[in-house]
């Protein structure tokens, strides 16, 4: 519910409000000087309000932030990362560098979102970033006075001397001066969700190649998912327009849709960007469900992360516009040419009124009759090629286009973006153009990322000049403009083609029909990557590279493209180079005169589009960041007040206070008091439960543990150790023998699961010819430990009189099945871990939370008392019983006093290799009891042992202290250690050293079993 | 990664946990047999330890805890993570059978 309080703040200003829909409409228009009177797939019905630095501005439904930005006449959105150069927005869609906005306030402010995906909502609230103390006016911008000290490596160059500097001093001014947007410091209030979708042929991209694939493959048959990052298909159909089966593009794309959607077997799934590829045919998606609204909806989540299993995939990612490096190019007001054509035609918005175009290829030229259209001047073009191509010719002639040959040297302007436009033409004469936008074509770079994904090279195309994919990961096909096929006739032919040969190996029969045609517009580029004039030049524009960065790099010997991406940072922001790597290694090329193919591209990595960390943890976060077990007698517990300890998954009983107990020691000392002296009982259901079962049982087990359990009597339980093949400690537990052929074997709680792997590898891999079959049976038994001298008498109460609980008649070690009073089966097991006389009942755990009360009840005149996990390890250490901190994956069977243990009769896992050399030294660090000189000292778990009066050191550090507590018994604090040759020791004064709580005193070792070493408490 | 269960079918790999490679074999070790301690040693050293570190096919164990807890024998290219094949894997792991009951 708590995603639905915050509201953002704006609220619709009153001049609007109460109005008619179409006087707020015109009221919304007249506030958006660049909008165009008609077109572009907005809704001039809805208008909505949203404020950029404060100043509330209008757009319409169908704007994204960008668009509504260009409608009001907004130029300067961002400053650069470590210039704090005002920059605008560059480009339409998810690969823009620059105009990265903190969206939202409070707990949902989100910094780095691309104005160019983020839908317009009403009453969105977005702010720039990285100025103070105002975009226009930002103090920062005097780092471009300092540019020589941010040059490609200035952080190795720099920041060399005295190291501590660098956090006091320089990493905090730098985090200040260069940097992206601040994120909120409160915890998130929306959800997240993670789910699984499963298809034959998965298509990724709705644009017109990604339609033409998804439609072939759906009516072919096959289970069709087709994933767009945009909020509707179409792709650049929705910019560009054009003709396709004697309709307009739109129209096409309308039917299209409506025939994908009729379709039962395809599923379109719009705002979702994939970002990974993995193993598989196993595909990554982000779908941003309520981004696009203020506040998600009540039980709805923001975002959702998709796994999506696909037999076969489909690339049409389409293609991305790179720049042209030139001085000025990050201008603001210098755009890309496509996004020039988006913001016109999808969005009615101009982003010039004088737009001069430089462009080295064919598809540049789109952009003059589209400027020309919606009523825009087209100020000049710049074509370094140096002729108009022949399908623009008759244009050029009638709008008496000013055509330059040369390139773009300088851009005039400032905050309040391009004023003029510098063009130098070959023979190095410059002119002045007047203009407010400059539109820029370097050409396209087919999206060869995600078909890059499992370290596949792509390859270079020279027609073209770009990449295209090389060896994809298995299963997959790219088509399209991802294909380097650019011509929209191509495009739906490729797509088809590669939806029909998808959904036939995925065995689909059905007729797909014919691919949807479309003229076929030459593509034809002279590339160039940069015009060499004075002035910064961007490659990268998110972490402001220049393409002097990249020359410099080259001199000082970083030539690899990886070495050239870690030195100057090219690529590494949060766009991943989209616009800039192909640039920039293009420069490197020609700066060490290779061909752009022999310099390569840099690996490719998931994520393709940033992921928040939300996204990907979904539900798992605060009290679900990980499932949670609860015992039997969890709900008992609870309602007794128990303190409850995460141990693994489980949420165990660590004690139960008592009003007026001052801390959890005199709560713990208590209850081990009542149990020494009275009974008490505790939960011990989280232990590993197995039965093992079959003729051979005994000799399966024989071999899992160093001891022998085919010896064991029907009715009795033994303690057992298990070791790993390498000769190490695995586990510990007690395991009777219900039956001739029944065995019930426990494991301690951490090693639950890896028992079981490891007893079901020694079944089924190692001895399959033995008769024995194991099942787990930890969640069937709700088992309780009952201690303290007047256990019996307690039982007596539970129990059918007819059960003989005499000590003859149930000795120390004995185990069967005994009935309850009311009729239940239980199993009984005289084993203790206490010292004193216990028994471990076990019953089906749906008894769990009655046995508890039972036992509350029936042991009420003699007090009983619930202990929980620390009485119990306070008890096991008193009584120097070995549990994980001594299991510690270092130490022998010897090491924990247990190596007589292991019979010398019989093979079992780990007893070669236990016994080799250095496993059996005689100065291992073993098991031993420790107690301070001091009787008030507190010993701490951790602390080394060093001998007497040593410097401490590691040459002369002999071990440390494993497990501690305050023992009631003895009324000190006692501990258990693993201490070189400490069995020889017992009774030498040792320096206790604890550098981290800064403490060091002296102790006795001692024998670990401080508490009735003669065993008689159990036996009695 | 997705794993094709001989028994169960093609799941998730966070279902399985991974042990190695699965072509060392445990020596037999016959407590009576009068084989030189040090020779059983040694196997036992290169059982334990001595792994070839494939680039391509290997045989690996997989465990398919989250399932029908089978120990399989997966043959997975190491490079491209493709698998080839998944079977059980009873009796894969050890030198030579040993005799029940001993
Ligand atoms: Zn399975």
């Amino acid at each position: 519910m708590s995603g639905y309080s915050g509201s953002e703040p704006l609220g619709r200003t009153a001049a609007l409000e109460g109005t008619t829909p179409s006087a707020r409409s015109q009221a919304a228009s007249a506030s958006q000087s660049h909008r165009l009177r008609s077109g572009g797939l907005i809704d001039r019905q809805q208008p909505l309000q949203f404020s950029f630095d404060d100043k509330v501005m209008s757009g319409f439904a169908g704007d994204t932030l960008a668009s509504a930005l260009v409608a009001n006449g907004v130029k300067l959105v961002a400053r650069s990362f470590k210039y704090h150069r005002p920059r605008g927005i560059i480009t339409a869609g998810s690969e823009e560098p620059s105009a990265l906005v903190e969206m939202r306030t409070g707990a949902r402010k989100e910094p780095n979102t691309r104005a160019t995906t983020q839908e317009l909502y009403d009453g969105l609230v977005a702010q720039s970033q990285n100025r103070w103390p105002s975009l226009r006016r930002d103090f920062m911008s005097i780092n471009q006075l300092f540019s020589p000290i941010f040059v490609a490596g200035f952080y190795y160059k720099t920041f060399m001397w005295p190291a501590k500097f660098w956090e006091a001093i320089y990493e905090p001014i730098i985090r200040r001066a260069a940097g992206l947007g601040k994120s909120a410091a409160l915890p998130d209030p929306d959800h997240y969700d993670k789910a699984w979708a499963h298809c034959d042929v998965l298509v990724i991209g709705g644009g017109a190649a990604g339609l033409s694939a998804a439609l072939a493959a759906g009516r072919a048959g096959s289970r069709v998912i087709l994933v767009e990052e945009d909020s509707r298909l179409g792709g650049r159909l929705l910019s560009d327009g054009g003709e396709i089966d004697g309709m307009h593009a739109e129209e096409w794309v309308r039917r299209t849709t409506d025939e994908l959607t009729a379709l039962a077997n395809v599923r379109i799934m719009v705002r979702t960007a994939l970002f990974g590829v993995y193993d598989g045919g196993v595909y990554a998606a982000l779908e941003r469900v309520n981004d696009h609204v203020p506040v998600p909806g009540p039980h709805q989540v923001r975002q959702r992360v998709w796994r999506i299993v696909a037999k076969r995939s489909v690339v049409t990612a389409g293609a991305i516009e790179r720049p042209v490096v030139f001085p000025g190019n990050d201008r603001p007001g210098v755009m890309m040419a496509s996004a020039v054509r988006t913001y016109v035609h999808r969005f009615a918005a101009m982003p010039g009124r004088k737009v001069a175009l430089f462009t080295n290829n064919d598809d540049g030229w789109r952009t003059v009759e589209a400027v020309q259209q919606a009523g825009g001047d087209i100020a000049a073009v710049i074509d370094p090629r140096g002729k108009v191509p022949a399908e623009y010719q008759a244009l050029a002639e009638l709008s008496d286009l000013r055509v330059f040959s040369g390139g773009v040297s300088d851009v005039k302007g400032g905050v309040d973006g391009v004023r003029g436009v510098v063009v130098t033409d070959g023979n190095g004469r410059t002119q002045q153009i007047d203009a407010d936008c400059l539109a820029v074509s370097g050409g396209w770079n087919p999206n060869v990322g995600l078909s890059c994904f499992h370290r596949g090279r792509p390859v270079w195309r020279d027609d073209i000049a770009a990449f295209v994919p090389g060896d994809s990961p298995k299963g997959m096909t790219t088509a399209g403009a991802a294909n380097g096929e650019f011509s929209l006739g191509a495009c739906l032919r490729d797509g088809h083609a590669a939806g029909v040969a998808a959904a036939a190996e995925c065995g689909a029969t059905g007729n797909a029909g014919e691919a949807a045609e479309a003229g076929d517009e030459i593509y034809a580029i002279s590339p160039l990557w940069q015009v060499k004039a004075k002035g910064k030049a961007f490659v990268d524009f998110q972490h402001d590279v220049t393409a002097s960065d990249v020359t410099l790099a080259q001199r000082e010997g970083f030539e690899s493209v990886e070495h050239l991406k870690r030195y100057t940072t090219l690529g590494m922001a949060t766009d991943q180079g989209k616009t800039s790597n192909i640039t920039g290694l293009a420069i490197m090329a020609e700066a060490t005169g290779r061909t752009i193919p022999q310099t390569g591209t840099t690996i490719y990595r998931p994520p393709y589009a940033p992921v928040a960390i939300g996204a990907l943890a979904g539900h798992h976060r605060d009290e679900n960041f990980h499932a949670w077990r609860l015992t039997p007698s969890h709900h008992w517990a609870a309602a007794r007040g128990a303190v409850f300890v995460d141990t693994g998954l489980w949420k165990r009983a660590q004690w139960y206070p008592q009003p007026g107990e001052k801390d959890w020691i005199e709560s713990v000392t208590r209850e081990v008091l009542a149990v020494r002296n009275g009974v008490g009982f505790c939960d011990v259901s989280t232990l590993g439960k197995v039965d093992v079962r079959g003729a051979d049982a005994g000799t399966f087990l024989d071999r899992v543990y160093i001891n022998a359990f085919s010896s064991l009597a029907v009715g009795k339980a033994r303690y057992g150790l298990m070791l790993r093949e390498d000769g190490i400690v695995m586990d510990d537990g007690t395991t009777s023998r219900i039956a001739e052929d029944h065995y019930f074997l426990t494991t301690t709680t951490a090693k639950a699961g890896p028992v079981m792997a490891h007893l079901e590898f020694c079944r089924q891999v190692l001895w399959p010819e033995l008769d024995v079959q194991l099942s787990s049976a930890s969640d069937q038994w709700a088992q309780f430990s009952i201690a303290g001298p007047n256990t019996r008498k307690l039982l007596q109460e539970l129990v059918d009189p007819s059960e003989d609980m005499s000590n003859e008649g149930f000795p120390f070690m004995g185990a069967r099945e005994v009935m309850l009073r009311g009729g239940i089966t239980a199993r009984l097991f005289r084993i203790s871990f206490s010292g004193e006389i216990a028994f471990e009942i076990s019953v089906p755990a749906r008894y769990g939370g009655a046995m508890a009360q039972n036992l509350m009840i029936a042991g009420r005149d003699l007090g009983v008392t619930p202990y929980g996990t620390e009485a119990l390890g306070v008890m096991r250490i008193e009584k120097g019983h070995v549990a994980g901190p001594e299991l510690n994956g270092t130490t022998t069977a010897d090491d924990l006093g247990l190596g007589k243990m292991m019979s010398k009769k019989k093979d079992f896992i780990g007893r070669v290799m236990a016994g080799r050399e250095a496993l059996t030294a005689p100065d291992r660090q073993v098991v031993v009891g420790i107690k301070p000189l001091d009787q008030k000292r507190r010993l701490r778990s951790g602390a080394h042992v060093l001998p007497k009066g040593a410097i401490p050191g590691p040459e002369t550090d002999q071990g440390y202290v494993t497990s501690v507590c305050y023992s009631p018994m003895l009324e000190q604090w006692i501990g258990l250690g693993l201490v070189e040759r400490g069995r020889e020791r017992f009774g030498e004064i040792v320096r206790i050293h604890d550098p981290l709580r800064n403490e060091d005193y002296e102790a006795e070792i001692c024998n670990p079993v401080f508490y009735d070493p003669e065993g008689a408490r159990q036996r009695g | 990664m997705r794993i094709a269960c001989p028994f169960c079918g093609e799941r998730e790999n966070g279902e399985f946990t991974y042990l190695g490679d699965a072509s060392p074999k445990r020596p037999n070790f016959a407590v009576d047999s009068g084989e030189s301690p040090g020779g059983v040693e040694d196997a036992f050293y290169d059982y334990v330890y001595l792994r070839d570190n494939v680039a391509g096919y290997m045989r690996e164990y997989w465990y398919h805890g989250g399932g029908c807890r089978s120990w399989l024998i997966a043959e997975r290219n190491t490079v491209t993570h493709e698998f080839r094949s998944v079977t059980a894997a009873p009796g894969v792991g050890a030198a030579k059978p040993v005799q029940a009951g001993e």
